[in-house]
């Protein structure tokens, strides 16, 4: 099994990486390699593509579970659980609609309420066979959220704070209008404003 | 199915981060299911969160976790799972997939409970802070003037009504908070079916309000 020991890193080793790319290059590089990689394995069943992804991306996903509250044996499983998942679910991943990354976030964000509640928060997935007529093909993924990454960045500290907060902590908007003593108004208004930022960013109106 | 009222970005963006109540998260789904735009929108809501992930700093793992997530891929149940049956019964056009599994029977057979004149409801008992419920009102009849402590969500499943704030029908969402008042009248001769979904109990307004309150319990 030790050959399945990869390194994060490894899946970018292979690809040719001229040191004059910009930082949002390789970004964009990185998180195409792992939707392909990801993609892969759902044709392949390959076990080294998932050891790959595994490497990547559990210890960020367990870092996710840790930051909502959970303690490190318990995230340490749902982790374990949310990965199991992604083998599982392989075959519903669609580059077109979502990153690797995006997608094992919202695995894991199910896993986690699941446990929390101990039953289930009724996760929204397309069937794969019904058709999406309406849906605009943006191209890969990883497009916009390499400009939306730089665009978080940029947001002022009051947007990226609620933002944080709800995303990263799983505090819902009463509980951040508690915790930082506004109304639960300005809350929204934060957040509406951060994703009209983010969505500028998209380079068309969502 | 020709919708005109979404979702505020600030739910779709709650729904993405998973914190809303289980009644609420089901509400939104039951939406999306219905709504090509709002998909959209949730993709992007989503895209927030693996940007997130992206950013975190990794965590150390247990040194075997990664052999013995791979000793289980083998295991009966992990093989490449086939999408998952959409409920229990057979599709219903009338419902969304989501609510379709929760649901025994279909619309016009459920245990509705008389609440009032011209209202009846059924209480999906999903627990957690708020409340979630199918609400059923006759032709003619508007459901008292309220305010919310909370968020509203309410989906329409059939029929239609008016308030303030417009028309709604099939498909629409209205997506209200506590500064919102309002009082909806069903506007065409076939009964409205909501799906209402709340984080806080409502609070009634008027004498009227107040008389009922306690009998609706909404």
């Amino acid at each position: 099994m030790q050959e399945y020991e990869a390194e994060g890193g490894d899946v970018n080793a292979a690809a040719v990486t001229p040191h004059t790319m910009t930082s949002e290059e390789r970004r964009k590089q990185v998180r195409d390699e792992w939707s392909a990689c990801l993609t892969r394995l759902a044709e392949t069943h390959d076990k080294s593509e998932f050891a790959r992804l595994f490497g990547y991306f559990a210890p960020r996903v367990k870092s996710y579970i840790l930051r909502l509250g959970m303690p490190d044996a318990t995230a340490e499983e749902v982790t374990q659980e949310a990965m199991l998942l992604v083998w599982r679910k392989a075959h519903l991943f669609n580059r077109t609609k979502a990153s690797a990354s995006t997608w094992i976030f919202t695995l894991a964000r199910n896993q986690s309420i699941d446990r929390m509640r101990r039953d289930k928060m009724p996760m929204y997935e397309l069937p794969e066979e019904e058709p999406d007529p309406d849906h605009r093909d943006m191209g890969e993924h990883s497009v916009i959220e390499d400009r939306m990454k730089a665009a978080i960045a940029t947001l002022p500290e009051n947007q990226a704070q609620v933002l944080h907060l709800s995303y990263y902590e799983g505090k819902s908007h009463s509980e951040i209008a508690e915790q930082l003593g506004i109304p639960l108004g300005s809350v929204k208004s934060r957040l509406r404003l951060a994703f009209s930022k983010l969505k500028a960013h998209w380079g068309e109106d969502a | 199915m020709n919708i005109s009222h979404h979702f505020d970005d600030a739910t779709l963006m709650a729904y993405s981060a998973g914190t809303l109540p289980q009644g609420m998260a089901l509400l939104v789904a039951c939406h999306l299911h219905w709504c090509p735009h709002c998909r959209q929108r949730t993709e992007h809501t989503n895209a927030i969160g693996g940007v997130l992930l992206d950013n975190l700093a990794p965590s150390a793992l247990s040194e075997d976790a990664l052999n013995a997530v791979l000793s289980r891929l083998d295991e009966p149940g992990q093989e490449f799972a086939a999408a998952e049956p959409q409920g229990t019964r057979q599709q219903d056009d009338d419902l969304p997939a989501p609510l379709t599994g929760l649901l025994e029977q279909p619309l016009d057979q459920l245990p509705w409970r008389r609440i009032g004149y011209g209202v009846r409801q059924l209480d999906l008992e999903l627990g957690g802070p708020g409340a979630t419920r199918l609400l059923r009102i006759s032709p003619g009849v508007s459901v008292p003037h309220h305010t919310h402590g909370g968020n509203e969500l309410t989906l329409i499943l059939r029929g239609s009504y008016n308030d303030e704030l417009g028309r709604f029908c099939r498909g629409d969402v209205a997506d209200l908070d506590g500064d919102v008042e309002h009082q909806p009248l069903v506007d065409t001769d076939e009964d409205c079916i909501c799906l209402i979904a709340t984080d806080a109990p409502l609070k009634f307004s008027g004498l009227m309000g107040r008389l009922v309150q306690p009998f609706i319990g909404l």
